[in-house]
């Protein structure tokens, strides 16, 4: 019997459309995937079946019954307890003033924490509280309330993998005492491994339900994608898979950054030197030191010990600003670190520029526009919605922060963790984009969540564990047993 | 209530660096306060109860607009109405009360605290279903209020039977025991005390900590900014009858002085502008190390335009003290 059934529901924005109509059947008892590229509608969805906003059209039953949603709190009280991308905790509470806020017993909370076996400190303001523990903290509290439906958000994003794992335990759990689940992640070996039915958005429409287990990773890409995105993407996977390498290039060319015996922090005197043209990679679980070593080289903090140098001229940034006038700049994984997301996508990728112009006189807009067109040009960036660039979806905002570097020019391009929250066909432009602009001379640091994308991405892949690198492999052989096994401090494995 | 007793045990575990971080700022401003009472009895030739009480009498209305002001700022908004919300209070109280009973007048005075957390209401829904800026609407009750003001009483005048201008300027059991001062701690008890634990304050924190986490949370936005304000309107209308007790009189212009040194006391007192941080003990400090500055000035012979400069330039420096312990803290 299906727990909630919603039909032909759609929300629009003035003329945007955010979701045309959508229809999903998730059934007691069973994990249910929602799917489907950047923009197409899964957020949307998911705030209007826990009444975070309100739907136009169509209509929402539970158990049978015809039910408004009219305020999350109001969706709590009727089984349908959600867990967002961005964690529902009010910074400047402590986590017990967090779960009393919501009504919810701190007991019972603290017990499916244990259960979990998660340690969490209940008196600590929830600001200075991890990423990764607030979302299991917000997963225990959705968790304790007791709800029919769990709506989890993208929750395994930013999830080291051995907190996944509890997650997935957890929708096991669920499944087993006839509760459901509803599980929205771009990671499809995720929804395959997990899931018992799928439902698919495109552009807003449910495409189709379909068992994910039968009919595997690549037609669900299909189902996302569109027939006919669908078959260039085909292409694209098949030259994506023979990593392009820029081979001869890279051993040739010249070390752009060196980095020596490096401080800061948990970073415990790490060395590394990348060669422009190349692409490399560092893999690392959840707090090894890959933060502060990503922050140190984009000037946003200072160094206690070690030498960096760019093409043999000493570094030692005080500020962003030495960073990016030395060439390495940085895209970070949370996009809105690094846009002004109520300005245009025009004066986002201008911004950096304007550090190189003189301080006084008018800038120069057909220069400006020119750049800018070129660079949206070469991110193919959906502009539909450019005027303000909160408005654009995860995975164009995140071309738009790659695009400002492009424009602006730079050697060393950081990029931390640059496809979190992105549809695979955009993750494959990226990918596709950062071998462009090596091939073309461009030296890439490459930390990713997903090891799978390394083999894919890089020339060569360092691990980070416990703030030393315990090993360096080659990008074909960067498979996800011996990263992983890297990333454990296990083996100390060195590439030729 | 197990869950009650488990916020309170995990509350006390003791965790040094941790308490300095969370009160530091709140010990900070009291210990200001200690060294500058220290210093100031010093000044005055025969120092005694009466220089305490004149004190109190001094800080009474600003301690409770300073409170006003800060649970505003706390859910995120600021009140710039909050002065002329005391004037109308103090002329309304002024022209009405002069012939009462004591008990009368009393009641009046109640009666006067439900209008005016009606009133503090009032500007909250309206910034709630306006949606205009809680800055633009608050100053435009401002006007409204002070307009009021000068129509109820042109001139300043009225006054207040005496025992009920004793409950401003009294004293309690002892000449050192200003009554003004007691019925400050009982209102801080009575009104905020009870909230500052309970789900109301922290929806009160969450607001003006983050609107959309706290919206997630199940909290009633709408709802909690217009508590807010109303709980700030209560708070300014005892202000208005503390200054009618403390002064005596009615005056339409008397509440300006409070509109800015609210939110000097709430900054200084350690609530941040942004929302969501700070309480109402460091405020009520804060009101009074702002009057002690004022009466420290005045006894030693200092030029009033002078008094106003030393006055903001102190506040530059705590807050910036303030800020720059919190990044070294952020360092570490």
């Amino acid at each position: 019997m299906s727990l909630l059934e919603a039909r032909n529901v759609g929300k629009r924005y003035g003329p945007v459309v955010a979701l045309e109509s959508a229809s999903l059947s998730v059934d007691a008892g069973e994990v249910h995937a929602l799917l489907g590229a950047n923009g197409a509608g899964k957020s949307t969805l998911v705030k209007i079946l826990t009444g975070v906003i309100q739907r136009d059209g169509g209509t929402v039953e539970l158990r049978g019954e015809p039910v408004r949603v009219s305020s999350p709190s109001r969706a709590a009280r009727i089984g349908l307890a959600p867990v967002f991308q961005d964690p529902a905790l009010v910074p400047d509470l402590t986590v017990a003033q967090n779960i009393r806020l919501t009504a919810v017993d701190v007991d019972a909370v603290r017990q499916r924490l244990r259960e979990m076996d998660v340690d969490v400190d209940f008196t600590e303001q929830a600001g200075d509280v991890p990423l990764p523990l607030l979302r299991m903290i917000d997963l225990a509290r959705a968790m304790a309330r007791d709800p029919q439906l769990l709506l989890l958000d993208e929750i395994t994003a930013a999830l080291p993998s051995d907190l996944a794992e509890r997650v997935f335990a957890v929708m096991e759990d669920w499944r087993r005492r006839g509760r459901s689940v509803l599980f929205i992640t771009h990671r499809l070996a995720e929804v395959i491994a997990m899931c018992d039915r799928a439902t698919v958005l495109r552009d807003g429409r449910d495409v189709g339900t379909l068992v994910p287990r039968e009919i595997g990773e690549r037609q669900i890409v299909e189902y996302m994608l569109g027939p006919e995105a669908a078959t260039a993407e085909a292409h694209a996977a098949e030259v994506d898979e023979t990593p392009l390498k820029g081979a001869a290039a890279a051993e040739a060319a010249a070390t752009t950054l060196e980095v020596t015996d490096l401080r800061v922090g948990s970073l415990a005197g790490v060395s590394f030197s990348l060669r422009a043209g190349e692409i490399l990679g560092v893999a690392a679980l959840e707090g090894q030191g890959q933060n502060d070593l990503f922050a140190v080289l984009a000037g946003d903090r200072r160094a206690e010990g070690g030498e960096m140098s760019v093409t043999g001229k000493s570094l030692r940034p005080r500020h962003p600003y030495d960073a990016i006038r030395s060439g390495l700049v940085l895209v970070p994984a949370d996009r809105l670190l690094a846009l002004l997301p109520q300005r245009s996508v025009r004066e986002n990728i201008a911004a950096p520029r304007y550090n190189r112009l003189g301080r006084w006189g008018p800038i120069n807009p057909r220069e400006e526009r020119r750049r800018v067109a070129s660079a949206i040009e070469a991110l193919q960036i959906d502009t539909r919605a450019q005027r303000q660039v909160r408005r654009l979806s995860g995975g164009n905002q995140q071309k738009v922060t790659i695009a400002r570097w492009l424009a602006s020019g730079f050697q060393t391009l950081l990029c931390f963790d640059p496809t979190r929250g992105i549809d695979v066909g955009t993750k494959r432009q990226i990918y596709a984009l950062l071998r462009r602009l090596a091939d073309d001379g461009a030296a890439i640091l490459f930390f990713s969540s997903e090891l799978s994308e390394f083999p894919l991405v890089c020339d060569r892949v360092l691990t980070l564990f416990g703030g030393r690198i315990t090993g360096e492999l080659a990008g074909e052989g960067a498979d996800e047993a011996s990263l992983l096994r890297a990333m454990h401090g296990l083996v100390e494995e060195v590439a030729s | 209530m197990s869950t009650a007793a488990a916020g309170v045990a995990a509350r006390v575990r003791p965790n040094p660096a941790r308490l300095a971080r969370r009160h530091g700022w709140t010990v900070g401003v009291y210990v200001l306060l200690l060294v500058l009472l220290l210093y100031w009895q010093t000044i005055p030739a025969n120092w005694g109860s009466f220089d305490v009480q004149s004190l109190a009498i001094d800080a009474l209305p600003l301690a409770f607009a300073a409170m006003a002001q800060s649970v505003v700022i706390i859910s995120g908004g600021i009140d710039l109405s909050v002065g002329s919300l005391i004037s109308l209070i103090n002329v309304l109280s002024a022209k009405y009360m002069i012939d009462m009973s004591f008990r009368n007048a009393l009641l009046f005075g109640l009666l006067l605290l439900v209008g005016s957390a009606a009133a503090g209401a009032f500007t909250g829904t309206l910034i709630v279903l306006s949606r205009v800026p809680d800055i633009v609407v608050t100053l435009a009750m401002l006007f409204v209020w002070a307009g009021l003001a000068l129509e109820i009483l042109q001139i300043p005048g009225g006054g207040a039977p005496q025992s009920y201008l004793q409950l401003g300027t009294g004293h309690w059991w002892s000449p050192w025991i200003p009554s003004g001062l007691m019925i400050l701690l009982l209102a801080f008890a009575i009104f905020w005390l009870p909230l500052r634990w309970a789900r109301p304050g922290l929806a009160l924190y969450s607001v003006g900590s983050n609107r959309n986490a706290a919206y997630l949370s199940g909290v009633g936005v709408a709802r909690t900014r217009i508590f807010a304000y109303a709980l700030g309107g209560l708070f300014a209308g005892l202000a208005g009858l503390a200054l009618s007790a403390t002064s005596g009189i009615g005056d339409p212009n008397a509440g300006q002085y409070y509109t800015l040194n609210s939110v000097a006391a709430a900054v200084l007192g350690g609530v941040a502008l942004v929302g969501g941080v700070g309480g109402l003990i460091g405020p009520i400090a804060a009101a009074f190390v702002v009057t002690l500055v004022k009466t420290i000035l005045i006894l030693k012979g200092v030029d009033q335009n002078w008094a106003q400069v030393i006055q903001g330039t102190l506040i530059i420096v705590v807050v910036m003290i303030g800020g720059l312990a919190i990044r070294q803290r952020a360092r570490t």
